[in-house]
C-alpha cells in the first residue's frame, strides 16, 4: 500500500485531535491550530486526487483496525470522495477567513475556542460522512455534525439565534431519527451495516422478493430524513432563521457544506447501499423530482418577498437545494452529475454571498434593511465586486460556475423521459427569472450612488480594501474558485463521472 | 448497692440517650438539622415584569401575532395536522414491522457469520472475555471514537448555552445553592457512607470492562451520578476543592487525547498488516487484553465529567 493512501484516515484523525486540544487552547492559538489543520486536510485531499488519478486505481478500501471489512470499520476512498473533500476543506478554509472579524466581534472572547472545536469535528464529520464505508459509522458522524452545526448557530447568542438553534434542532433530530430508523431496518433485513455487504444481499433479497414493502418504506423514510436535514422543499423552515441570523462563518458553512454532507449521504446511499435500480423502481425519484421542482419556485418567491439581505440569500438556498433534488429526480446519470457539480458550484457561490453581505451591511450602519443598502458597494469595493459576482453566478451568467450547473441541468433534462423533460426545462426557466429578480434588484440597489448628505446623516463609513485584508484574500479566492468552476468545468466534470462510475 | 448517678452524668450516658430517643422524648437532631423553614422565595416583580414584556415583545415584532395569517393559520390546523401527520408515521412504521423478520428467530439475517465470528473468535482476537466490550473497543473502535467525541460536543455545545463568563454579582436568583437547605444532616451522613461504595463500585465496573458486563459508558455514569450526589448534599464550595471546570477540561482533554493517538496508531499498524506490539495478555486477568482496559478508563473519565458537567452547568452556578 502507498503511504499517500492513508490521506482519508489522516484527514478524519488529524480534525479530530485538533478539536481535542483546541478544549485547553486559548481561542487565537485555536484559530492558527484549525487554519493549519485545514490547510493541511486540503493539501492530503489534493495529494490523494492526484495519486487517484495518475495511478489509475479509481478507489480503494482502507482497514480502520486489526480487522478486515465486514468485522471491523472501513473507508473507502475514490475519486469522487477526493475532490468532495478538497472542495469541502477549501470552502471553509475560505469562509472562516472572510468571517474572522465577525467572530471576533460577535463571539464571547472566552468561547473562541469552543467556537473551533465546533468548527474541527464539524470537518472531521463531514470527512467521515465523505468517505465512510459503513452505515452505522455514517450515523454516528451525522450525530456529531449535527450536534455541531446548533452550537455554530447559538454561539452568537442572541435570542433569534437561540430560538433557530432550538427550530434546527428539533426539525434536524426528526431527521436524524428517520435515518436511524432506516438503518435498523436495513440491518433487520440484510443483516450487514458494510455498504458493499448490503447492498449484495439487497440484490439478492430483492430477486427473491421477499421485504419488497419494507424496503420500500425503508428508501422512503431514509430519503425523507436526510432531505428534512437538508432543508428539501417542504421542510425549510428552520433554514432562514438559522442562516439569517448566525455569525456569518456559520452561515456560510451550514448553507454550503452542512446541508451537502447529507446529500452527499444520500448519493452514497441510493447508489452504494440500496442500489440505484431498486430506487429507480420505488419511484422515490418522482416524489424527489416534484418537491425539488416546487423548492426552486417557492425558495425564490420567499426571497423576492423578504427586505432583510441575509434571510434573502438564506431563501435563495432553499431554492437551489431544489435544483440538487431535481438533478437526482431526473433518474439519469446526467441529473446525478450536474447535481454533484451543483454542489461544489453552490457552496463556492453561496459562501461568497453570504460574506461579502456581511461587507455590504457592516457600511450600511449594520443595518440589513434593502434600502439602506442603496450605494454600499462604492463604500466597500471588495464586497461589492464579490455581491455582484456571486450574483450574476446564481442567475447563470456565463464564465461563472453556475451557468455551467445550469446548462448541465437543461441538457440533463433533455436526455430524461418526456414526462420530466418539459416540466424541468420550463421551471428551470422561470427560477433563473426569479433569482434574477431578487438578485440583480440587489445588485443595482448597492451600485446606486446614494447622496454625501445622506451617508453622513445616517453615519455611514466607508471601508478601503487595505483595512480588511484577509476578508479580500478570502473574498478573491472566492471569485477566481468561482471562475476556475465557470471556464473549466470539462476536467472537473470528466472527474464527478469518473467517480460516480466507480462508486457502483 | 446501687450508686444514684447525678443528673448531668446520666444525660451524657449513650443508653439514657438511646431509650430517651426511643421514647421520643428528646431529638438528637435538634441543632445539627437545618430546622428553620427556608425564607419563602418572593419573586423579583421587576425581573418577571420585564420578562413578560420580552416574551410579548418578541411574539409582536417577530411573528407579529396580531396580523400573521400565516401565524393565525398554522396554530388553526396544527394540532389536527400534527396528529394526522405522527399517526400516518406510526401506522408506516408498524406496517414496515409486520413485514420484518421476527425477533429472536435463528434464521434471521442478522444471524451470519459476522456475529459468529463475534462470539467464536471474540476472545482470541481481542483478549476480552465481555464479548461486547471486545466489539465496542477492538472491532469497532472507531464506531465508540465517534461516540465518545458525541458526548465531548454536546458538552461543549452545553457551555457555550449555560456558562456565564460575564461575572454577574452573587443575587439569590443566579445561584441554586440559597434556596436548598445547606447542613441536612441526615442527606449528608448517607452521602459520607455512600460516596465511596459508589466511587469504588463505578471504578470496578469501568475496570472489569473487559472481564464482565460493563465498561467505561456504565461505569463512568455511576461514578458521574455519585459526583452528583456528593454535589448535592455538600454543595459547590466543597466540590470545587477537587472539581473545578479546569479539572474537567485537563480530564477530558487527557482521556480523548489518549484515546485518539492511541487509535490512530493501532488504525495505521492495522490498516498496513503491522504487527501492533500490544500484548494482549492471559484472558480474564484484570490486566488484559491489550487496549481495551485504557481505552476502558478513558471513556469511563469522559463520561463521569460529561455528566457532573452536565449537572453543574444546569444549576445556575456553574462547576
Amino acid at each position: 500500500m502507498e503511504f499517500v493512501q492513508n490521506v482519508p484516515f489522516f484527514s478524519i484523525m488529524i480534525s479530530m485531535f485538533s478539536g481535542i486540544v483546541s478544549s485547553v487552547l486559548p481561542g487565537k492559538v485555536a484559530r492558527k491550530v484549525n487554519c493549519f489543520m485545514i490547510t493541511l486536510v486540503t493539501a492530503m485531499s489534493v495529494w490523494l486526487l492526484v495519486f487517484l488519478i495518475q495511478s489509475g486505481i479509481g478507489s480503494y478500501t482502507f482497514m480502520m483496525g486489526h480487522f478486515p471489512a465486514p468485522f471491523g470499520n472501513e473507508i473507502r476512498a475514490g475519486v469522487l470522495e477526493a475532490t468532495m473533500a478538497m472542495f469541502f476543506s477549501i470552502i471553509m478554509l475560505l469562509a472562516l477567513w472572510g468571517g474572522q472579524t465577525k467572530i471576533d466581534e460577535e463571539i464571547e472572547e472566552s468561547k473562541h475556542n469552543i467556537y473551533y472545536i465546533l468548527i474541527n469535528l464539524l470537518l472531521s464529520s463531514l470527512l467521515a460522512l465523505i468517505y465512510t464505508n459503513d452505515l452505522f459509522t455514517a450515523y454516528v458522524f451525522v450525530e456529531i455534525n449535527t450536534i455541531a452545526a446548533c452550537g455554530l448557530i447559538m454561539i452568537r447568542q442572541t435570542g433569534r439565534t437561540i430560538e433557530a438553534a432550538v427550530r434546527y434542532m428539533i426539525m434536524s433530530l426528526l431527521g436524524s431519527g428517520l435515518l436511524l430508523l432506516g438503518i435498523c431496518m436495513i440491518y433487520d433485513m440484510t443483516g450487514h451495516l458494510l455498504m458493499s455487504n448490503i447492498q449484495e444481499t439487497i440484490a439478492k433479497i430483492m430477486a427473491e422478493g421477499t421485504y419488497s414493502v419494507p424496503m420500500l418504506i425503508t428508501i422512503g423514510i431514509i430519503t425523507v430524513g436526510l432531505a428534512i436535514k437538508s432543508a428539501l422543499f417542504p421542510f425549510h423552515s428552520w433554514l432562514p432563521d438559522a442562516y439569517g441570523y448566525s455569525t456569518i462563518s456559520s452561515a456560510a458553512i451550514l448553507s454550503s457544506l452542512v446541508s451537502k454532507g447529507y446529500i452527499f449521504l444520500l448519493i452514497k446511499i441510493i447508489y452504494r447501499v440500496i442500489g440505484y435500480e431498486h430506487v429507480a423502481n420505488s419511484h422515490i425519484f418522482n416524489v424527489i423530482f416534484i418537491f425539488g421542482l416546487c423548492g426552486m419556485i417557492f425558495g425564490s418567491v420567499s426571497a423576492i418577498w423578504e427586505k432583510d439581505i441575509r434571510r434573502m440569500i438564506a431563501f435563495s438556498s432553499v431554492a437551489q437545494i431544489g435544483y440538487i433534488y431535481m438533478g437526482f429526480g431526473l433518474g439519469t446519470e446526467a441529473g446525478v452529475v450536474a447535481s454533484l457539480f451543483h454542489i461544489l458550484m453552490h457552496g463556492a457561490t453561496k459562501s461568497l454571498l453570504f460574506i461579502s453581505a456581511m461587507g455590504l451591511t457592516d457600511v450600511s450602519g449594520k443595518s440589513r434593511d434593502f434600502f439602506n443598502l442603496t450605494g454600499a458597494a462604492y463604500r466597500n469595493k471588495v464586497a461589492g465586486v464579490g455581491f455582484l459576482v456571486g450574483s450574476l453566478s446564481m442567475v447563470g451568467i456565463p464564465i461563472f460556475s453556475g451557468f455551467v450547473s445550469k446548462l448541465m441541468f437543461a441538457e440533463a433534462a433533455v436526455q430524461a423521459s418526456p414526462m420530466k423533460m418539459f416540466p424541468t426545462l420550463v421551471v428551470l426557466a422561470i427560477s433563473t427569472i426569479l433569482n434574477a429578480i431578487y438578485f440583480l434588484k440587489t445588485v443595482l440597489r448597492i451600485y446606486t450612488p446614494e447622496k454625501k448628505e445622506v451617508e453622513q446623516a445616517k453615519g455611514f463609513v466607508r471601508i478601503s480594501w487595505k483595512e480588511q485584508t484577509v476578508f479580500t484574500i478570502a473574498i478573491v479566492l472566492f471569485i477566481l474558485l468561482n471562475i476556475v468552476l465557470g471556464t473549466n468545468s470539462k476536467p472537473i466534470i470528466e472527474l464527478l463521472i469518473e467517480g460516480l462510475h466507480n462508486f457502483m | 448497692m446501687s450508686r444514684q448517678i447525678p443528673k448531668n452524668e446520666l444525660n451524657k450516658k449513650l443508653s439514657y440517650r438511646l431509650k430517651q430517643w426511643f421514647l421520643g422524648e428528646s431529638d438528637t437532631y435538634v441543632g445539627i438539622l437545618e430546622s428553620q423553614p427556608q425564607e419563602e422565595r418572593v419573586p423579583d416583580q421587576k425581573m418577571i415584569k420585564s420578562h413578560q414584556q420580552d416574551q410579548q415583545a418578541l411574539l409582536e415584532q417577530v411573528h407579529d401575532t396580531q396580523h400573521n395569517k400565516v401565524y393565525k393559520n398554522f396554530f388553526r390546523f396544527y394540532r389536527i395536522t400534527a396528529v394526522v401527520c405522527c399517526v400516518a408515521l406510526v401506522s408506516i412504521l408498524l406496517i414496515a414491522v409486520s413485514y420484518l423478520p421476527p425477533v429472536g428467530n435463528p434464521d434471521n439475517p442478522a444471524h451470519n457469520e459476522v456475529v459468529d465470528k463475534y462470539i467464536e473468535d471474540g476472545l482470541q482476537d481481542t483478549g476480552a472475555v465481555n464479548v461486547v466490550t471486545g466489539m465496542i473497543l477492538d472491532y469497532r473502535a472507531f464506531d465508540t471514537f465517534g461516540e465518545s467525541n458525541v458526548l465531548f460536543i454536546a458538552t461543549c455545545t452545553v457551555l457555550i448555552l449555560m456558562r456565564n463568563d460575564k461575572k454577574k454579582p452573587a443575587d439569590h436568583d443566579h445561584s441554586d445553592r440559597h434556596w436548598e437547605p445547606k447542613s441536612d444532616a441526615i442527606l449528608q451522613k448517607v452521602t459520607f457512607v455512600l460516596f465511596p461504595i459508589i466511587a469504588i463500585y463505578g471504578i470496578y465496573v469501568v475496570l472489569n470492562g473487559h472481564l464482565s458486563p460493563g465498561g467505561g459508558f456504565s461505569g463512568g455514569a455511576i461514578i458521574g451520578a455519585g459526583l452528583i450526589l456528593y454535589l448535592n448534599a455538600y454543595g459547590t464550595e466543597k466540590t470545587r476543592r477537587f472539581f473545578t471546570e479546569k479539572t474537567y477540561k485537563y480530564i477530558s482533554f487527557a482521556a480523548l487525547l489518549f484515546y485518539c493517538l492511541a487509535k490512530s496508531y493501532s488504525f495505521y499498524t492495522g490498516a498496513h498488516h503491522l504487527e501492533s506490539g500490544i500484548p494482549l495478555g492471559t484472558p480474564g486477568a484484570i490486566i488484559s487484553s491489550g487496549l481495551i482496559l485504557p481505552l476502558n478508563i478513558c471513556v469511563g473519565m469522559v463520561v463521569a465529567c460529561t455528566m457532573y458537567a452536565f449537572y453543574t452547568l444546569f444549576r445556575k452556578e456553574g462547576f
